[in-house]
């Protein structure tokens, strides 16, 4: 039971960062490959219509968590305090940027929510792939169950580590290239023309530092925690998942070698799961490590709710996703193809 | 410690205060843009048409700040309410996540249709994306006062050894009755603030003179709706609430009704200041006996003053809690008023040439949110000083090691952040209001764009 609830908390996650991980990239490349107003509008109506949706991953993802592993909600976000809140008022501008942009004419106003929107994107994947560094790497948890991390302290691994240092800023690095590439994709898939040329373009020169940062965090996190090697050495299949990562990666090169947009999108759909998968399978059953002592560490053994709501979590958690995928099939079919060829004036459908 | 305390209980009842401006709208307009679609499908008249897609817009706009504002809330039971998020997630865990499966999932799938997806469906596709944006906001509310209620009346659980909550009937939790009348009362609360600001919207373009038609669709739909609404609020389910307050949470309707001795054939105060030293109230504006019959049904009923509980268990702030309650009350008695007499010249033919009461009606939009907001501190402010109520108190739940220094900094970010929300929410708004319903006046560079109109 405590298996399945930690892979169904991995799956939202999985789910949010796929999902709006495109949008997030489809941000950061808004001011970099969008040069006129037209298209930048052609670029937000990529997203437009699914980004609140996908956005709603998180929210779910995060009720999920604290539906089954109260503990770990408890400790995580308040430890994470500062961090979660520059998160918190990212959002806020982001969704902002994207959503009242169309209400205004006006080239300053414009100007200006296209600014939040690309900046806000940048910032949060960062952000992102750090708090994915922290759980990597431990917190200082205290007897307690809690603990609180400043944003930065040394830039040092050590046992009393900042949010940022330079382990979880190689991974938000990471973050910040793969959701860049990852949205590179989506816009060239989504688009035609001059757009699709130059995030085509974009995707060719991202694709090798994607390659060499990948390589560095693999190498960077198995140096500060190498007993992340266990489950993997207990259970040689697992070695498949990093194997689906290179293959990922590599699929995203001959996809786009061979002009096939959609492939490159999905190869790199599975190069960002595999890689999360990657990342749960090492750390579980532990949710947060301590640094300071193994035996704090939060898992799920100690951290999860009570087997009565996990019973029946399973059963309207279940039909809540399943009708929840439904509407995804619906809309994505809705919205499906390019989007630049719309007649004037038939809404951003 | 208190600094702490304080700065945890101000972050979150700023923001919570400040998000449901928004959602309140929203959850009040959706039904009212569903009642206008309905009608364009039964008449093929396209001004009901036309009418939903200019509510559609500030649908928008409110909706996306309800997105945004809303986000925080859900992190802050973890990072400033830790203690309570962990002793009471194997409860309230429930219905926070049931609202992202359920109610979210389907608002954010069904908003991007609705909103912008008219030409790609059909007139009766394109109803039920609104009835499903509709279904799915009112049903997210629901999921939020399931939370609410669970903290005003504990249900359906069980403590364990280490004083974690766990929740023990799935059912028994969501069909808390104290869920159920709060519930009722929240949403009839919202319907008032939709139907209010569309009233008010007509009533402003028929005393300027212009888009007069929509004007009198707005005013129709929204007193017609309204008085309904204004009826419900007091009755029943203002009533019964009261009631089951008394029931519950005495010492709150002691304190909010500022009575501080008991009393047999108790008055209810209409106006007067609570001095909580001396425990009177000054310049009292009574009416005799009500509060006896109001609660239990005859004048001759002792009702309990707070001299009966110990002080540990009073509200924490009496003052505030007592013009709460009376803001609310107050403001919910001169709507039926306003409502009334408004459906009363609808109903005679005279409303649309009664500037009077136009004036009026227009003047009294911003009144519904003030009392909406008056009623959820009423609720949140008389569970003091518990956060569960009976079992918890509110200073056992913020999170120690968030220090006073952290809170104020993403107190007064948030505070900054709101303000220009706030700015550019009524910015656009006007923006749209005063560009109108009517098809056509989109102006050449708004023609121009195809995608987002």
């Amino acid at each position: 039971m405590l298996f399945v609830w930690f892979w169904l908390v991995a799956i939202m996650i999985a789910g949010y960062v796929v999902l709006d991980g495109f949008d997030l990239g489809a941000g950061i490349l808004h001011l970099v490959i969008a040069k006129t107003d037209q298209e930048r509008r052609t670029v937000i109506r990529t997203v437009g219509p699914v980004w609140d949706g996908n956005e709603v991953w998180l929210l779910a993802g995060g009720g999920t968590l604290y539906f089954a592993f109260p503990l770990l909600y408890a400790s995580a976000f308040s430890g994470f305090y500062l961090p979660l809140m520059i998160v918190l008022w990212l959002l806020i501008l982001r969704g902002i940027g994207i959503e009242l942009r169309m209400h205004l004419n006006s080239p300053v106003w414009r100007g200006l929510f296209d600014g939040c929107f690309a900046i806000s994107s940048l910032l949060l994947t960062v952000f992102y792939g750090a708090a994915l560094g922290n759980v990597v790497r431990g917190v200082p948890l205290q007897k307690d169950g809690y603990f609180f991390l400043p944003l930065w302290t040394n830039w040092n691994v050590g046992p009393q580590p900042g949010v940022l240092d330079w382990y979880t800023v190689i991974a938000g690095v990471v973050a910040l290239v793969a959701l860049t590439l990852h949205g590179a994709h989506y816009v060239a898939f989504k688009t035609s023309g001059e757009l699709n040329t130059r995030a085509r373009r974009v995707a060719g020169v991202l694709w090798p530092v994607l390659v060499l940062v990948t390589a560095a965090s693999l190498v960077a996190t198995l140096s500060i925690r190498p007993q992340l090697l266990a489950n993997y050495r207990s259970y040689p299949v697992l070695y498949l998942v990093p194997a689906a990562v290179v293959a990922g990666l590599a699929a995203m090169f001959f996809y786009r070698r061979k002009g096939n947009d959609l492939g490159a999108f999905l190869s790199s759909c599975v190069y960002l799961v595999f890689m999360l998968v990657g990342a749960a399978a090492a750390v579980y059953p532990n949710l947060l490590v301590s640094t300071t002592d193994p035996a704090l560490n939060i898992t799920v053994e100690n951290a999860h709710t009570g087997p009565y709501s996990l019973q029946v979590g399973l059963i309207f958690w279940g039909i809540g996703m399943a009708i929840a995928a439904g509407y995804f099939v619906f809309v994505y079919r809705m919205f499906r193809g390019k989007v630049g060829a719309a007649s004037e004036g038939s809404g951003y459908l | 410690m208190e600094d702490t305390l304080l700065i945890h209980r101000l972050h979150f009842a700023f923001t919570v205060t400040f998000h449901y401006l928004f959602p309140q709208l929203t959850m009040g307009l959706a039904p009212l843009i569903v009642v206008m679609k309905t009608m364009a499908l039964r008449t093929q008249n396209d001004i009901y048409n036309q009418a939903s897609r200019f509510w559609a817009k500030i649908f928008g706009i409110t909706f996306i700040m309800g997105v945004v504002t809303g986000i925080p809330m859900e992190f802050q039971f973890g990072t400033n309410w830790s203690q309570f998020a962990r002793l009471t997630g194997g409860v309230i865990g429930q219905p926070l996540v049931m609202e992202g499966v359920f109610a979210f999932f389907l608002e954010s799938a069904f908003l991007g249709l609705f909103l912008y997806g008219e030409k790609r469906l059909s007139p009766k596709g394109h109803w039920w994306a609104g009835f499903l944006v509709f279904a799915g906001s009112w049903l997210s509310g629901f999921f939020i006062i399931v939370t609410d209620a669970w903290m005003q009346h504990p249900v359906a659980f069980e403590r364990l050894a280490d004083g974690q909550f766990q929740v023990i009937s799935f059912w028994g939790l969501l069909m808390n009755p104290w869920a159920l009348l709060q519930y009722a009362h929240n949403m009839i609360g919202a319907v008032i603030t939709g139907t209010f600001v569309m009233a008010a919207v007509g009533a402003y373009y028929i005393l300027q003179g212009k888009f007069v038609e929509y004007g009198r669709v707005f005013l129709r739909v929204g007193v017609t709706g309204g008085v309904i609404a204004c009826i419900l609020a007091v009755f029943p389910t203002g009533d019964l609430h009261g009631k089951m307050l008394a029931k519950y949470q005495p010492v709150t309707t002691a304190a909010m009704e500022g009575l501080f001795k008991s009393e047999t054939g108790a008055p209810i105060v209409i106006l007067g200041q609570p001095d909580e030293e001396h425990e009177k109230i000054d310049n009292p504006l009574v009416v005799n006996k009500t509060l006896s019959f109001l609660i239990y049904g005859t004048t001759a009923a002792e009702v309990k003053g707070l001299n009966e509980f110990p002080k540990d268990q009073w509200p924490t702030n009496i003052p505030l809690l007592y013009y709460s309650y009376h803001i609310m009350a107050g403001l919910g008695s001169i709507f039926v008023a306003v409502m009334g007499i408004s459906a009363f010249l609808l109903w005679r033919r005279k409303l649309y040439e009664s500037r009077w009461i136009l004036w009026i009606v227009m003047l009294c939009a911003p009144l519904p949110y003030v009392a909406n907001t008056a009623g959820w501190m009423t609720a949140e402010i008389g569970r003091q000083p518990w956060l569960v109520y009976g079992l918890m108190r509110t200073s056992e739940g913020f999170s120690k090691y968030v220090h006073a220094g952290n809170g104020l900094f993403t107190l007064l970010g948030f505070m900054g952040l709101y303000t220009v929300l706030a700015i550019l929410f009524l910015y656009l708004v006007h923006h749209e209001v005063e560009h109108g319903p009517e098809p056509g006046a989109e102006g050449v560079l708004r023609t121009n764009q195809p995608m987002w109109h």
